[in-house]
C-alpha cells in the first residue's frame, strides 16, 4: 500500500520528454563560461544518439538576467521570448529544449501566464507583430537539456566507456547533484521528480553507477541571486549561500557535484576558490577542492569524449583527480593549449586550493 | 498616477504572486535572502496585503524590497501559493516607476544593472558579455579566469565555439536583424520607458548627494554604488 501511494505522487511528477527534433536555444551564461559543454550537447544528442537538433543563429538572449535584474519589463521578456518560439515555427520545430535553466523556468512562467491570462497572449501576439512582422505555435513540448539527457540515460549507459565508479575501490563515486532553482522550484510539476527530490540529475548519476549523496542543504540555492553576484557590494549573498552548502555536504566527502544550470556551476567552482582564500577552506582532504562538472561535460566524459575537448580546463577546480578515480585516459600536456596544441601559458596557482 | 495599492494591484507580477497569506512565515523560513540580510518576506507580504498607502510609500524607498535573490524557493513552500517573489518583483517595477528606488543604497544599484545587461542586450544580444570582465572588477572568479580572458579568443575556438563569427554556434556574431528586431520589441514593449526613468531618477539622485554623474560606469555615483556596503545590511 505505502508503495502504491508513492507511485502515484510520482505519476504526478513525470512528463513527457519529446524523442526527437529539438528546438535548441542557448544559455548566455553556458556560452561564456562552458562554451565546450554546448559544444558537447549537440555532439552527443547528433552523433550518439542520432536526433535531429536545429540550432538557429538568429536566436538571442531571452533576457531572463534582465528580467530578474529587474531592468527588462515582463511585457517586454514575454515579447521576446514570443520571438524565440516564431523562430521554432519558422523552422517547422515544435519541441524546445532551452541551455539555460533561468529561461527554462521563464518559458514555463511565461506560457502559464499566457494559459491563465489569455488576452495577455494576444497582446503578446500582436506586439510581436508591430515589433518584427513574426507569429508563433506554442511549443509542443518543452523540457530542459537535462531532461533529454535524463530520456536517453540508459542507451547512453550502453554506449559508454566508463561508469561513475572509483576503480581503485570498486566503490561508487559520491555525488552531489545540485539541481538549479528555477528548473523545479517554480513547477514543480514541469520537472522530472517534482521540487524537493527531483530526479533529473539522480536519475543520470545512478543509471551511470554513481550514488546520490542527500545532504541537509541539498536544496539551498547556490547563491547566485542576479542582482546579489552582479553588484560587487551585495556578493557577500552569493559566497555566503556558497559556503552554507559546502559546510553542509563536505562531512560526505563528495567525489563530484553536478549542476544542470549554468550559474550554480560557476558559483560552485569559483567559490571554492573565495572560500579557500577567504576563509582557509578546502573541502577534500586531498587539498584539491571538489569538481564541478556541467551534466553535459559528465555525460561526454562517461562516453569517452577527451576532457579536454569537453572544456573541462575552464574550471577553477581541478578535474584529474576525478578522472583518476573514473579511470580516464587524458594528455595532461594538451590541458592549457589551443585547437592547434600550442600552449596558452598557464592559469597562476591559487593560495590555497591545489590546481595542476 | 493612481494610488500605490491600486497601481500594485494591477502588476500581473502581483496577481499571479499575491492570493490570501496566512502570515504562517515558511516563505521567511526557506529564503536564503532572510539568511543573509535582516530580510523578512512574511512581513512584506503582509504589508502589502493591509494596503497602508504610507507604508507602501515606506517600503519602495527602503531597501528591503531589493535583498530578494529572485531564486522563487519561496513559491515551492507557500502553503496558500502565494509567491513571495514575484510579488518582490512587482515592487521593483513600482520603485523604479516612481523614482523611489533611488531612496534606499541598494535600490540605487539599478542604474549599474542597467548600464552592464541592458546595453549587453540591445548591443550583443546576449545578456552577459563576459569578455573583457576581468578579476578587477570579478576576483571570485579567480585565476583560471585571467587565464581566460587572456586567451579569450583562443579558448573559444579549442572549445568549438562560433566566436563572433556569422552563423550557429556558441558566442556566434547575433545578425544585425535580429538585433535590430530586440531593439523594437524594447521600444514596442516599454522597456526603453523604464531605462529612462532608471537613468533619469538616477541622475537626479546624483547631484542631490553632490556625486560626480556622467554616461559612464566610472562615475563617482555609480562607483559608489557598486563598491559601497554601509554594512547595514547584512547578518553576517
Amino acid at each position: 500500500m505505502k508503495n502504491r501511494g508513492k507511485q502515484l505522487i510520482w505519476q504526478n511528477y513525470q512528463k513527457d520528454i519529446a524523442d526527437d527534433h529539438f528546438f535548441y536555444v542557448r544559455s548566455c551564461i553556458r556560452q561564456n563560461f562552458f562554451p565546450g559543454a554546448e559544444t558537447t550537447f549537440l555532439r552527443i544528442l547528433k552523433d550518439v544518439l542520432n536526433k535531429d537538433v536545429y540550432d538557429d543563429p538568429s536566436h538571442t538572449t531571452c533576457t531572463g538576467i534582465g528580467y530578474h535584474t529587474d531592468i527588462v519589463p515582463l511585457e517586454t521578456t514575454m515579447t521576446v521570448v514570443a520571438r524565440q518560439f516564431a523562430l521554432m515555427t519558422e523552422k517547422g520545430y515544435k519541441n524546445f529544449i532551452p541551455s539555460c535553466v533561468t529561461s527554462f523556468g521563464l518559458y514555463l512562467e511565461i506560457l502559464e501566464t499566457w494559459h491563465n491570462y489569455p488576452e495577455v497572449l494576444e497582446k503578446t501576439r500582436s506586439n510581436l507583430m508591430l515589433a518584427t512582422g513574426r507569429s508563433f505555435v506554442l511549443p509542443e513540448n518543452i523540457v530542459h537539456a537535462s531532461d533529454v539527457i535524463y530520456k536517453f540515460r540508459s542507451e547512453i549507459a550502453k554506449k559508454a566507456k566508463y561508469r561513475l565508479v572509483n576503480i581503485h575501490t570498486g566503490k561508487p563515486l559520491k555525488v552531489v547533484e545540485h539541481i538549479g532553482c528555477h528548473y523545479a522550484k517554480m513547477f514543480p510539476d514541469k520537472s522530472v521528480g517534482g521540487a524537493e527530490f527531483p530526479r533529473v540529475l539522480s536519475g543520470i548519476i545512478e543509471e551511470w553507477g554513481g550514488e546520490v549523496i542527500d545532504y541537509p542543504e541539498r536544496r539551498h540555492c547556490c547563491g547566485f541571486g542576479f542582482r546579489q553576484y552582479f553588484i560587487k557590494a551585495n556578493r557577500g549573498y552569493t559566497f555566503s549561500s556558497v559556503k552554507k552548502k559546502f559546510d553542509s555536504m563536505s562531512p560526505y566527502e563528495p567525489d563530484l557535484i553536478v549542476t544542470n544550470c549554468p550559474g550554480c556551476n560557476v558559483f560552485l567552482d569559483k567559490g571554492q576558490y573565495v572560500i579557500s582564500e577567504q576563509e582557509g577552506i578546502v573541502y577534500s582532504r586531498d587539498g584539491y577542492g571538489i569538481p564541478v562538472l556541467t551534466f553535459e561535460e559528465l555525460t561526454g566524459v562517461v562516453l569517452g569524449f577527451d576532457p579536454w575537448d569537453i572544456g573541462l580546463q575552464v574550471h577553477q577546480v581541478s578535474v584529474e583527480p576525478l578522472l583518476d578515480k573514473i579511470g580516464v585516459k587524458y594528455d595532461i600536456q594538451k590541458k592549457y593549449t589551443d585547437k592547434n596544441n600550442r600552449l596558452l601559458g598557464k592559469p597562476v596557482k591559487p593560495t590555497l586550493l591545489k590546481t595542476l | 498616477m493612481g494610488n500605490l495599492a491600486d497601481r500594485l494591484k494591477a502588476d500581473l507580477h502581483y496577481r499571479e504572486g499575491m492570493r490570501a497569506c496566512i502570515n504562517c512565515g515558511t516563505c521567511t523560513a526557506i529564503c536564503p535572502a532572510a539568511e543573509h540580510y535582516d530580510y523578512d518576506p512574511r512581513s512584506i507580504v503582509e504589508l502589502v496585503q493591509r494596503g497602508d498607502e504610507e507604508e507602501l510609500e515606506t517600503l519602495l524607498k527602503s531597501d528591503a524590497i531589493w535583498y530578494c535573490g529572485e531564486c522563487m524557493s519561496c513559491r515551492t513552500r507557500c502553503p496558500r501559493n502565494n509567491t513571495p517573489g514575484l510579488i518582490i518583483m512587482a515592487l521593483r517595477a513600482l520603485a523604479q516607476e516612481t523614482g523611489f528606488f533611488t531612496e534606499s543604497e541598494k535600490g540605487r544599484q539599478q542604474i549599474y544593472l542597467k548600464r552592464t545587461i541592458g546595453h549587453d542586450i540591445l548591443k550583443t544580444g546576449y545578456c552577459v558579455y563576459a569578455e573583457g570582465l576581468g578579476t578587477d572588477t570579478h576576483p571570485e572568479q579567480g585565476p583560471i579566469w585571467d587565464w581566460r580572458q587572456n586567451n579569450w579568443k583562443a579558448i573559444m575556438e579549442r572549445l568549438g565555439a562560433n566566436y563572433q563569427k556569422p552563423g550557429p554556434g556558441a558566442m556566434r556574431q547575433i545578425p544585425e536583424e535580429a538585433l535590430n528586431e530586440l531593439h523594437k520589441i524594447f521600444e514596442v514593449t516599454g522597456a526603453f520607458e523604464r531605462f529612462e526613468k532608471i537613468e533619469q531618477f538616477s541622475e537626479k539622485k546624483a547631484k542631490q548627494l553632490g556625486l560626480q554623474w556622467d554616461d559612464s560606469l566610472n562615475n563617482e555615483y555609480i562607483k559608489q554604488l557598486y563598491n559601497g556596503n554601509s554594512n547595514e545590511n547584512s547578518n553576517n
